[in-house]
C-alpha cells in the first residue's frame, strides 16, 4: 500500500486567559521560583467559562477547514482524544461534528488515553483514510486540564486544542511512518467519580515518560532508517518544559530543533493537545521538504510517534487561519488565583 | 425536557447560523422564516452567516438570571456581521468596560448555559472582541 496519506488541513486554538506560577504559589504558600525552575514553566492558558473540550475543538477544527477546501460533509470519521470530555456519557463528537456541518454519514468515537488521546485519534483518523475506508478522517487532541489544588500538576495543567484533517491529496505534510509503543505503567491515573487524577511519584520521569518517548522514538526512528539529524524539527509531550529538553538530549536532537514546537513555558500542559499543538506552531513555519518527528505520551502508558514531510502546498496554507504563536503570545489576559478559581468551579457555592 | 428539545430542534441555527436566503430579491433571515416580508417569496436557499462583524449596540448585564449569575457583568448586543444580517448576541471573554460601539468582533463557538448539574450542556454562537 504505497498511498500517500497526510494532514490537508490543521488549525489550533488556545484560550487568551494565563495564570502565572507566581499567582498559584502565593496561595499555596509554595515557591515560585524554585517551581519555575524545576519545571521550566512560567505561566498556562485557562479556559474561559464558557469554554470546554468541545469548544475548543470546534474552533480548532474551523482553523483547520480554513487550511483546506474541502466540504466538511466528506469528513468520514471523527476522533476527539481528551481526559476533560464534558459529558461522561455523551460522545464529544457528535457535537463537534455538528458544529462544523460534518453529520449524518460520519463515524465517531472518544479516546482516552490520558495525555495521548489526541494522537490516538490522529493515528486512527489517518489509518482510515489510508485504508480508503474514508475521503477524510479528523483528528482533535483537545483538554481542560485541571490539577488538584496545591498539586504540583495545578501549575501547570492547562487548556488548548488541535485539529487535523487527513486525506490522501493535496497534503500540506505526508505521513511517512508511524510507530507506538505501550506498556502497563501504573503513573497516573483517576478512577470514576473522582475529580482529580492521582498520580504514583516513583513512577512519573523514568518509567513512564522517559522510557516511552525513547521507546517509540528509537522504534520510529529504527523503522524509518532516519537519524535525528535528518529532522528540521523535533514535537515531544510537553508536561512540563524540561522533559522534552532532556529527552531530546538522549535521542540526540538539538535544542534548536525542538524550540519551535516547544510550547509549555508559557502555554502549560495542555494533555491530548500538548504534542499536537506543538505539531502545529511548527507546521506554521515549516518550508517544503522539512522533516518533523512528533512522540506524544499518555499516562498508562504509551507513546505515538510520527514522521512528517512537508510538501509544497504548505507554505500557502499557513495563513489562512490564526497561527499557534499568535494565539500563544498575544492578547494575553492575567487573571488572579481567585478568579481562576472561580472559572474552574472550585469554589463551593450554595444553588 | 422542554429545553432540550428546543435547543436541539435550532441547531442548525445556534451551532453553525444558518440562514435562509430569498432566491427572488435576495434577502436574508436569520433565523429562517417561510416568506419573505420583502417580496412575498416563499423560496430561499441556505446560508451560512459571516463569522465576523462589528457591535452595532450592546447592554451591559449586572443583575443577572440565575442561570447566568456566575458570568455578571457580561455584555449582550447586536452584532452586524459582514453580510449584513444584524442578530443579538453575548459578547464574551472580554472586560464590558473594553467594548464600544462599531468596534469588530468575531464569531465563536462557546457554551452558552447548562441546564444545573445533571442537564444538558447548550451550545452557540458568541461575539468575541476581534484582537488582532
Ligand atoms: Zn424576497
Amino acid at each position: 500500500m504505497d498511498k500517500k496519506v497526510g494532514i490537508i488541513g490543521y488549525g489550533s486554538y488556545i484560550p487568551r486567559n494565563r495564570i502565572k506560577v507566581e499567582e498559584i504559589a502565593k496561595i499555596w504558600g509554595a515557591d515560585a521560583p524554585s517551581y519555575k525552575r524545576g519545571l521550566m514553566l512560567r505561566e498556562k492558558s485557562v479556559p474561559a467559562p464558557d469554554q470546554d473540550t468541545i469548544t475548543l475543538s470546534v474552533e480548532a477544527t474551523k482553523n483547520a477547514l480554513k487550511r483546506c477546501n474541502i466540504d466538511p460533509k466528506d469528513i468520514g470519521a471523527i476522533y476527539i482524544g481528551s481526559e476533560s470530555h464534558p459529558y461522561a456519557v455523551k460522545p464529544s463528537g457528535t457535537i463537534v461534528a455538528e458544529a462544523i456541518g460534518a453529520v449524518p454519514a460520519i463515524h465517531s468515537a472518544d479516546f482516552e488515553f490520558a495525555c495521548k488521546a489526541g494522537s490516538e485519534g490522529m493515528f486512527v483518523a489517518h489509518g482510515l483514510v489510508k485504508a480508503g475506508l474514508i475521503k477524510y478522517g479528523l483528528g482533535i487532541g483537545a483538554d481542560t486540564s485541571q490539577g488538584a489544588p496545591g498539586d504540583a500538576l495545578e501549575y501547570s495543567a492547562s487548556a488548548g486544542a488541535a485539529s487535523f484533517i487527513f486525506a490522501d491529496h493535496e497534503l500540506l505534510a505526508e505521513i511517512e511512518f508511524t510507530y507506538s509503543y505501550m506498556t502497563d505503567t501504573p503513573d497516573f491515573w483517576r478512577r470514576e467519580h473522582q475529580f482529580y487524577p492521582q498520580h504514583a511519584g516513583r513512577f512519573t520521569g523514568e518509567p513512564a515518560y522517559f522510557k516511552h518517548i525513547l521507546g517509540a522514538a528509537e522504534g520510529i526512528l529504527k523503522q524509518s532508517g532516519t537519524k535525528p539529524e535528518d529532522f528540521k524539527y523535533v514535537v515531544f509531550h510537553q508536561p512540563n518544559g524540561k522533559f522534552p529538553m532532556r529527552v531530546g538530549k538522549m535521542l540526540g536532537f538539538k535544542k534548536e530543533q525542538i524550540e519551535t514546537g516547544w510550547l509549555v513555558p508559557t502555554l502549560g500542559n495542555t494533555y491530548s493537545g500538548s504534542s499536537p499543538l506543538g505539531l502545529t506552531a511548527v507546521l506554521d513555519v515549516a518550508e517544503p521538504g522539512d522533516r518533523i518527528l512528533m512522540v506524544s505520551y499518555g499516562s498508562g502508558a504509551g507513546s505515538d510517534a510520527f514522521i512528517f514531510s512537508c510538501t509544497d502546498l504548505l507554505p500557502a496554507a499557513q495563513n489562512k487561519a490564526k497561527l499557534t504563536r499568535d494565539y500563544l503570545d498575544k492578547h494575553q489576559r492575567y487573571i488572579d488565583y481567585g478568579t481562576y478559581s472561580k472559572f474552574r468551579k472550585k469554589i463551593i457555592k450554595n444553588n | 425536557m422542554g429545553i432540550t428539545a428546543r435547543n436541539w430542534r435550532e441547531y442548525p441555527q445556534r451551532y453553525r447560523m444558518e440562514a435562509a436566503k430569498c432566491n427572488k430579491c435576495g434577502k436574508i433571515f436569520f433565523p429562517p422564516r417561510l416568506v419573505c416580508n420583502e417580496c412575498g417569496n416563499r423560496e430561499f436557499e441556505q446560508v451560512k452567516l459571516a463569522g465576523e462583524g462589528k457591535l452595532k449596540t450592546f447592554t451591559v448585564i449586572r443583575v443577572a438570571p440565575s442561570n447566568f449569575i456566575d458570568e455578571q457583568p457580561y455584555a449582550v448586543g447586536i452584532v452586524e456581521l459582514t453580510d449584513g444580517v444584524s442578530t443579538l448576541m453575548q459578547i464574551t471573554d472580554c472586560d464590558p468596560d473594553e467594548l464600544s460601539i462599531g468596534m469588530r468582533v468575531k464569531i465563536e463557538f462557546r457554551k452558552v448555559q447548562t441546564e444545573g448539574d445533571a442537564g444538558i450542556l447548550m451550545y452557540g454562537y458568541k461575539a468575541v472582541p476581534l484582537r488582532e
